[in-house]
């Protein structure tokens, strides 16, 4: 039987995870700075655990675009991890790390050229990367990541993906919001997805 | 113009003239949405997960194909639907992203979704008469009980109505 039931967490587990997902947050966030060479803030993380229904109108409205990337983990845990961001947030974190100017007519537009589409894939595996690294540190787990997947689209058809995932064991998904705060204000949401056993291995590693 | 009653993921609910039902952002979920073409009952049910009887958390039976549908049906029955007069159209089971390798399971999700949906509405003979499935790209659907045209959203794509 597995020691975590998300329809009815404990308090000490979701304080864990909470400071899991601080964590793995801050060293992102340390990540994303010396990528744009930039000082950028963090706001503290919030972790819910979250319905179906809420995730999307958490980070806006369910038909609002954004681009999401997407790498499944293994090793000795399996899931797959998610970055969102909206869409704004992506084009001027594209247009820093490509030295472009913004043009203000695309500032809100969904269509990314290759370049601009791998750009955007790389900035999503240095965060996940370094959040999943310091995850890798805290726990003493071994964690290996695919290379990332990026997809740009209405935010509740991307987030059917982990959501399905969490579906298979419960109602309700972890999801830790972050606001990076530099001046351009990006905001960032991580929804990670171990499995249900991956939970256990990581709570034990920890010790509980 | 009568109401539009949201859906949510996992979710699934009926109308009657005038109004209509959506439900916002379908990835690799199925939208179903059954309509009685004599009483114009409408429901609209948001599949997440292929069948009920692989999963021992099933306890809303909204997320499955197999009882989302079936309770979809009952409802709109208590409302006055006859099942011989149903027809169903769906939209969604996209796959979102492209993965390659590994685990068929988790990323084919879609595509087992309207296999599942497809399946479940052949057993109760209830025909598809119209789909806008698979593909990568998210979907929104609004099915209108006075004239069930179920119409389809998606970013960057004109409106499509089926």
């Amino acid at each position: 039987m597995s020691k975590i039931d998300l329809n009815n967490i404990d308090s000490v587990h979701f304080d864990v995870l909470k400071e899991i997902g601080n964590i793995g947050a801050g060293n992102a966030t340390t990540a994303l700075s010396k990528m744009l060479n930039a000082k950028i803030d963090m706001n503290v993380p919030k972790v819910d655990l979250v319905g179906f229904s809420e995730m999307a109108s958490i980070m806006g409205s369910e038909e609002d675009v954004m681009a999401g990337i997407l790498l499944l983990i293994s090793g000795d845990i399996d899931g797959m991890m998610m970055f969102l961001l909206e869409v704004k947030s992506a084009r001027s974190l594209v247009n820093t790390l490509m030295g472009t100017t913004p043009d203000p007519e695309k500032e809100n537009s969904p269509e990314f050229d290759e370049m601009e589409h791998s750009a955007l894939s790389e900035i999503g595996n240095i965060i996940t990367g370094a959040y999943l690294s310091a995850l890798s540190d805290l726990t003493r787990l071994n964690i290996s990541a695919s290379v990332p997947h990026l997809q740009i689209d209405m935010a509740a058809s991307i987030l059917s993906v982990p959501a399905i995932e969490f579906s298979k064991v419960g109602d309700k998904a972890l999801l830790i919001e972050t606001q990076f705060d530099d001046d351009s204000n990006i905001n960032g949401y991580f929804v990670l997805v171990p499995d249900l056993d991956s939970y256990d291995t990581i709570l034990s590693s920890l010790g509980l | 113009m009568g109401q539009v009653i949201k859906v949510g993921m996992a979710d699934l609910n009926i109308c009657t003239v005038p109004d209509s039902l959506t439900t916002l952002g379908l990835g690799s979920c199925v939208g179903v949405a059954l309509y009685d073409k004599v009483t114009k009952v409408t429901g609209l049910a948001h599949v997440m997960l292929p069948s009920s009887k692989e999963i021992s958390n099933n306890s809303n039976i909204a997320k499955f194909a197999d009882t989302g549908i079936d309770e979809t049906l009952r409802l709109m029955r208590e409302k006055g639907a006859k099942t011989e007069n149903i027809v169903a159209k769906i939209a969604g089971g996209a796959q979102m992203f492209a993965f390659s390798l590994r685990s068929n399971d988790m990323l084919n999700i879609g595509e087992r979704n309207v296999k599942a949906v497809k399946k479940k509405l052949s057993e109760l003979n209830i025909p598809i008469i119209a789909e806008d499935t698979g593909l990568s790209h998210g979907r929104t659907v609004i099915i209108d009980s006075n004239t069930g045209i179920f119409t389809i959203k998606a970013v960057g794509k004109k409106l499509k109505e089926i």
